[in-house]
């Protein structure tokens, strides 16, 4: 580590005159460095422009301690004692690392008293300026991965300076990743050459990447640029690039869509099954998917040492848990209220505020903390240009998944059969002797299932609340009508088309509008169709 | 115990919580004992969606009450909490704020938090006499003469905020996103008036309006970013409310918006809605505050320790319209010793001039225009869910309740003290109380 701090020394200071005899160097400034020691304890108590300053001198310093100090800095576990004024770096895996000062000084070993420290702040200019020194030190790291991203980082950010250690990097790199991303951080510093051929040859070199911050750097550079060679080819690459981002626009756009419909199948899914295959007009829909998303977060308090599995367990949890609570309305309300549509709209409406209520004492009225295990977070960088999101990639298979096994359970079991013989004609169904008050509390248990698995997923999205269901009831509404009552295939369609159509139109006329429109379009959709996208044929639909 | 606090405690039992059950057993118990008690009316939601946000300010004006009731009250006599449940129905405001003066008779009312709530209380506040005091941040352009405003108009809150984007981060392009309603359509008028006043061009300004809760941001969060790669330096102002914030910020950490690239400074996060969520991947977005938990004062940490043992938490965080609400109970409580009565009229020309001590080692003072004055702080979140201070005002900035960015409020002043002015809405111009409304 320490030659290759003495490079960046070197080169970030902009060939300083060292004087290593005696601890102290001048800047090419003029100004005089100071040890090591003062500027860290200087970190302690200086401005925040202070301290953007004095990390570039620590950085240069070539001092071992000086990665430690940057990356606890960075991490905002770097403290300073309120009396001693010592600097330590606290690790969130490891003891305190005192760093300067008293500390270091008289007991490394004992551990400072708390109360007496306090954290040395950043700002998000030093945070960035933070960023850029570390990754000129992690260029040589044993892991490509780390030096991958090392590279990206110093892409477009850095100074000038260190082209020499770019290009020894790049000299010494060997896996395939790194090297690409090298070469595109060392053409991005050559873009600032004062010779045109270098300056053309780092267009060609950037030209190739699809990444929306090379398109950005490069039409900076069209604004600056003297020479004509490089000038048409700056134009070239830009049109180029332009084109590939409008293309990869059209497909996250396209992804946005699909997540959203995702998200409103499975929102609807269980609604389909309720009111579509049943045809109760269940009000206390949402407040299913709430308790779904409330069992994700019992389950994870449970359970707070294996969060990245605990979504696995959540989602059986919460079939059971919302399957019974529906089980227990079905029997207790809803199955005196078979064909008065008015009356149980009325009693699950005040199903549903009860039950609000209800979370709202046991669980306070404030949101609740579900985590997002690490593999849900962050996305899935494709290149520069189309990144997807994992949470919003995962919830597009799990909602075709959960489709699929509904479908399949329908279809292909017997309780699925009788269900579906219950709903299309009861009487014939009991008198071939299906019990039917049994498969109306399954066939309700079941749509108020998949409602809390939807649950379980939407407690990635958005707020775990008591009101989480109440903004999902309507969009579940709307999608089962669109798409036929009663025709699960229809629902699945229904969801993915008003999902894209919503994210098509909503760059073009805002959120709130592109909302309107989708209900003004249903509306109208349902003056000309009745019965939906999918209308189920057959004798039992005219009852 | 008489018939009028048995029914309040009955009302209470059906619409308040465990917590506050036992507070009110506490309270009326108290009361039961005082021939005479002075009544204070706490006008928040309980249930429904503001409940999130407004059941702790209720908490707070307990708190306060209870230990105003241990320092021996007020003019001999103890206080009476009379809670009330709005439940986040606007036109139930109303309802409740009539049924708390004239019913219950309440000398003060502490409540509301959205500006549609308060709208629909003023009419009634302002007939009936009453006294209010409001404890959130909001659009101004209004100055009633029974509503003291103790949160931040917008120069106490957006027009610092911009003010540092635009000197200290070197911000050059702005987006404006709000959620649909009065507050942040009126800030980002205002805020839009400004930037153009500053040399901002219209295509650097992007305006983008959601629903209440809206929970799908990907299109939006991938538009800022669009917008943002455009090699100016790029800043989002939200003033996105209530907890759509949550989907907002997730979707940018998963978007890959880093504060460093595009800083957000939001005017409606504070600890309370970061409570909500993991925010490792926010750390470093902006929130603008009068106040932040963090702050290192000592009568900010009498204040957290109170409130702990009072909620029973110590997980609970602290949040600036708490403050607001403990600034306002403390200039009333000065103010009703002044006049040594609870009577309106009284109280309200004693309090003019008042000065408290707020939570962040400086003073909140009374001005005639029922604003106060605030220091203004810019934080950036943190990994644990609070803010760390990077910028503040060097001194209290005395509220202004018509903005003078937009120009027809420019020339509109309000004075309650002044005998010549004596209106919310005075036009220097043409010296005439405009009768501007709010």
């Amino acid at each position: 580590m320490k030659p290759l701090l003495l490079l960046l020394l070197a080169l970030t200071t902009a060939g300083a005159a060292a004087d290593s005899g005696t601890g102290v160097t001048m800047t090419a400034d003029g100004v005089e460095a100071r040890p090591v020691d003062e500027l860290m304890l200087a970190l302690g108590t200086a401005s925040f422009r202070d301290k953007e300053a004095l990390v570039i001198q620590l950085a240069a310093s070539g001092d071992t301690r000086v990665p430690v100090l940057l990356q606890a800095l960075l991490d905002g576990t770097l403290y300073s004692d309120a009396t001693t004024g010592a600097i330590i770096a606290t690790p969130a895996d490891g003891a305190p690392v005192p760093l300067a000062g008293a500390a270091q000084a008289d007991a490394p070993t004992a551990a400072p008293r708390t109360d007496d420290l306090r954290k040395i702040t950043v700002n998000n200019s030093l945070r960035s300026q933070l960023r850029v020194l570390i990754a000129a030190t992690q260029l040589q790291n044993p892991d490509p991965g780390v030096r991958r991203q090392a590279a990206r980082t110093l892409t477009g950010n850095a100074r000038t300076t260190l082209l020499p250690l770019l290009d020894r990097a790049l000299a010494a790199e060997t896996d395939a990743g790194a090297r690409a991303a090298l070469v595109t951080a060392q053409a991005s510093l050559h873009l600032a050459s004062p010779d045109p051929a270098t300056r053309g040859a780092a267009v060609a070199a950037l030209a190739d990447t699809s990444d929306k911050a090379i398109l950005t750097l490069l039409e900076q550079q069209a604004g600056t640029e003297t020479d004509a060679t490089v000038k048409a080819g700056l134009a070239r690459a830009i049109t180029d690039l332009r084109g590939r981002e409008q293309r990869f626009a059209f497909v996250s756009d396209l992804f946005f869509g699909l997540s959203l419909g995702s998200v409103l199948l499975l929102a609807a899914v269980g609604l389909a099954i309720t009111f579509g295959v049943m045809g109760v007009i269940n009000m206390a829909h949402g407040e299913m998917i709430m308790l779904g998303a409330y069992t994700t977060y019992v389950v994870q308090l449970l359970m707070p040492s294996h969060i990245e599995y605990s979504l696995a367990v959540a989602v059986p949890a919460a079939f059971v848990v919302t399957a019974l609570v529906g089980i227990a309305i079905e029997r207790s309300v809803i199955r005196f209220l078979y064909g008065r549509p008015l009356e149980t709209l009325l009693a699950t409406f005040g199903i549903s505020l009860v039950l609000q209520q209800l979370v709202r004492t046991i669980f306070s009225p404030l949101n609740k903390s579900v985590i997002t295990p690490q593999w849900l977070s962050g996305s899935w960088e494709i290149n520069g240009m189309l990144s997807l999101t994992y949470n919003r990639l995962y919830i597009i298979l799990f909602a075709l998944a959960v489709l699929a096994s509904l479908i399949t359970l329908l279809r292909k079991t017997p309780i699925g059969l009788e269900m579906r013989a219950v709903t299309q004609n009861r009487a014939m169904a009991s008198s071939m002797g299906v019990r039917t008050g049994r498969v109306d509390a399954l066939t309700f248990g079941l749509g108020s299932g998949i409602a809390g698995i939807a649950g379980v997923a939407l407690s990635q999205l958005t707020n775990v609340g008591p009101n989480l269901g109440q903004s999902y009831i309507i969009d579940s509404f709307l999608v089962v009508v669109f798409g036929g009552v009663g025709n699960l295939l229809g629902t699945f369609v229904a969801a993915m088309s008003l999902g894209v159509v919503n994210k098509f139109a909503e760059p073009l006329v805002g959120a709130v509008l592109a909302k309107i429109l989708i209900l003004v379009f249903v509306i109208l959709f349902i003056q000309r169709r009745p019965r939906g996208l999918f209308a189920l044929k057959g004798r039992f639909v005219e009852d | 115990m008489n018939e009028a606090t048995r029914t309040g405690f009955r009302r209470r039992f059906k619409t308040t919580g465990l917590r506050a059950l036992t507070t009110a057993l506490a309270l009326t118990a108290g009361s039961a004992f005082a021939a005479d008690t002075i009544k204070v009316g706490v006008l928040h939601s309980l249930s429904g969606t503001m409940a999130i946000s407004e059941t702790t300010l209720k908490d707070t004006v307990l708190m306060l009450i209870d230990e105003q009731n241990k320092k021996g009250g007020l003019l001999g006599k103890k206080l009476e909490a009379v809670v009330v449940d709005p439940a986040s129905n606007w036109p139930l405001f109303a309802e409740k704020a009539k049924e708390l003066l004239v019913k219950d008779k309440v000398d003060v009312i502490y409540g509301c938090w959205t500006s549609v709530s308060r709208k629909s209380v003023l009419p009634v506040i302002e007939e009936a006499n009453g006294l209010l005091f409001y404890p959130v941040q909001y659009e101004g352009e209004e100055s009633s003469k029974n509503v003291f405003y103790t949160g931040a108009a917008p120069n106490q809150q957006a027009i610092p905020a911009v003010d540092y984007l635009m000197k200290d981060v070197g911000v050059k392009r702005w987006v404006l996103a709000g959620t649909d309603y009065v507050y942040p359509r009126t800030t980002n008028k205002i805020l839009e008036a400004y930037l153009k006043s500053k040399g901002v061009a219209a295509e650097d300004i992007m305006i983008n309006y959601t629903p209440f809760g809206h929970s799908d941001w990907q299109t939006i969060v991938s538009d800022i970013k669009k917008f943002g790669s455009a090699g100016k330096k790029t800043a989002v102002v939200s003033t996105v409310n209530g907890d759509a914030n949550v989907p907002f910020y997730k979707e940018l950490g998963n978007q890959g918006i880093s504060a460093e690239s595009i800083p957000v400074v939001a005017f409606s996060v504070g600890e309370e809605e970061l409570s909500g969520f993991d925010t490792s991947p926010l750390v470093g977005h902006l929130a603008a505050w009068n106040y932040f938990m963090s702050v290192d004062a000592p009568e900010n940490a009498a204040f957290i320790k109170q409130w702990h043992a009072f909620i029973k938490d110590p997980k609970r965080v602290t949040n600036d319209p708490m403050e607001a609400t403990y600034i306002g109970f403390n200039l009333w409580v000065k103010a009703v010793e002044k006049a040594k009565t609870t009577d309106v009229d009284a109280v309200r020309k004693a309090i003019y001039g008042l000065s408290v001590p707020n939570l962040t080692g400086g003073s909140a003072v009374m001005l005639p225009n029922h604003h106060i004055t605030k220091p203004v702080l810019i934080g950036e979140i943190q990994a644990d869910g609070q803010f760390e201070v990077v910028w503040k005002t060097d001194k209290e900035v005395p509220g202004d309740a018509w903005t003078d960015f937009l120009p027809e409020s420019a020339k509109i002043t309000s004075d309650w003290q002044d005998p010549a002015i004596n209106c919310g809405n005075y036009n220097t111009a043409t010296k005439t109380c405009s009768g501007q409304n709010y």
